[in-house]
């Protein structure tokens, strides 16, 4: 960073924490969630928008965070890979779903993949296995050939229909 | 991959927008959604001196449709549209066209109006624009005027808006006939790319199956996507039987101007625009046909 560059004053409630910060304007969403917030959680795989790793929820929609400045959050809210996992920090069923269908295995796009597939579940309870492919259509996974990430989010569905929290 | 230095300010009405543009001069850039110009920032093609975000002005976020005309805000992002049945069924090219743009989480974030000035040459919504022939409003501080798709595209990442100038609202003609049909098909490495060619069509027919009208356009195969409001007139009487198709899209190509480049030549372009353009009229007739 430039020492000589402006700061602007940021808000953003992240997980359900409000949070404060001061960023130059260039700074992204992903980048002051990974160094300034230390929630690395968040992948940075390609910052120009293709890879889907930084993805997060913003105001409950799935967005890429190295397409966004961090000033832009301001008084958003914004969901990451952190704020998945139940409150006593025990994996979700979706996050535990990854693990019983061998969901990853590198584990680099895991972040987004969650958050991707998390977002449709809030909106879909039982998708198809279409619905779910197009969901995760902006993630890139270079290990798994997507077909146990599709299968995890299909075990994922069927525990949230039974019951599983 | 990080971006330039620049300075950023919200705007809270389009007017402000309008006065943050003009007092900040050659160097200020409306942000939008931002999914193409963050990344031309991170590539440092560009280098802003000031971002004005237009994404929380209310006022830019809306779709009015009635029945001959759809009025959509400029900051409205592609996931409202591509969710809205009403619109749907007014401008059935419109989420046929949004099924190819991008993925969900870009669609979250984009906007309709970002996708129409960034004028990619192969973008789904600036060929739905030419085809159906949709309207600019532009506004300047208190002036406005009205440009239509044809002149509005004027190359590759070119549009005829001026400095200081920005797009409010974008006006579709919605048909009124009562069996009306459209399609949408392109070619890309993998879904969500760019396209490498894409085609729309949208088709009208009496109750003896007989067209009324058409309009097709072809995208990525030239400077700006493309309308050919003169041939499609040639298919008005027909039923779109595979000679007067094949002999339309023949002409259509033979006016692209496609280049070559990493992803596909000049002659395979050319080719999938025959095949697109004849797939989405002949989709479109048959819907049109189907629609009772």
């Amino acid at each position: 960073m430039n020492p000589a560059e402006k700061l602007y004053s940021v808000t953003v409630e992240v997980n359900g924490v409000r949070r404060t910060g001061q960023v130059p304007a260039r700074t992204s969403l992903v980048d002051w969630l990974r160094e300034d917030q230390r929630l690395t959680g968040t992948h940075i795989g390609c910052e120009h928008g293709i890879c889907g790793a930084c993805s997060v929820m913003l105001d409950g929609e799935p967005v890429r965070s190295c397409l966004m400045y961090a000033v832009q959050a301001d008084g958003h809210k914004v969901t990451t890979v952190e704020g998945l996992a139940n409150p006593d920090g025990s994996l979700s069923v979706l996050q535990d779903s990854f693990c019983e269908a061998h969901g990853l295995q590198c584990g680099y796009c895991t972040p987004g993949m969650l958050i991707a597939a998390q977002a449709l579940l809030n909106q879909n309870r039982q998708p198809s296995e279409e619905q779910i492919r197009d969901a995760i259509g902006g993630n890139l996974c270079r290990c798994t050939g997507y077909q146990q990430i599709v299968e995890a989010v299909q075990l994922a569905a069927r525990r949230l229909a039974a019951g599983a929290k | 991959m990080k971006s330039p230095p620049f300075e950023y300010v919200r705007a809270r009405s389009v007017d402000e927008a309008c006065e943050l543009l003009s007092s900040h001069g050659e160097g200020a850039k409306l942000i939008a959604g931002g999914q193409s110009l963050v990344p031309m920032m991170a590539f440092r093609l560009l280098r802003p001196s000031w971002l004005i975000d237009i994404n929380e002005i209310a006022a830019l976020r809306f779709v009015d449709a009635r029945p001959d005309t759809v009025r959509i805000g400029a900051a409205t992002r592609q996931c409202v549209l591509a969710k809205d049945d009403a619109l749907a069924r007014r401008l059935p090219l419109m989420r046929q066209a949004l099924a190819w743009v991008g993925h969900v989480q870009t669609r979250n974030r984009g906007t309709i109006g970002g996708s129409l000035v960034h004028a990619d040459p192969s973008a789904e919504l600036p060929l739905a624009a030419q085809v159906l022939g949709a309207e600019m409003t532009l506004r300047k501080k208190a002036a406005r005027r009205a440009v239509a798709a044809d002149r509005f595209f004027a190359g590759p990442m070119m549009t005829a808006i001026e400095p200081n100038e920005c797009l409010e609202e974008i006006h579709w003609p919605v048909w009124r006939e009562a069996r009306v049909g459209s399609a949408f098909f392109e070619v890309s490495r993998r879904h969500g790319d760019f396209a490498i060619v894409g085609a729309a069509a949208q088709v009208a027919v009496d109750d003896s199956g007989r067209c009324t009208r058409a309009a097709f356009g072809i995208g990525g195969a030239g400077p700006a996507p493309l309308a050919f409001p003169k041939l499609a007139a040639r298919l008005v009487g027909t039923s779109l039987d595979a000679d007067a198709v094949q002999s339309v899209v023949h002409d259509a190509a033979a006016e692209l101007e496609p280049g070559t480049d990493t992803h596909a030549t000049a002659a395979y372009r050319r080719h999938l625009a025959r095949v697109l353009a004849a797939r989405v009229l002949r989709s479109a007739y048959e819907t049109a046909r189907s629609t009772s």
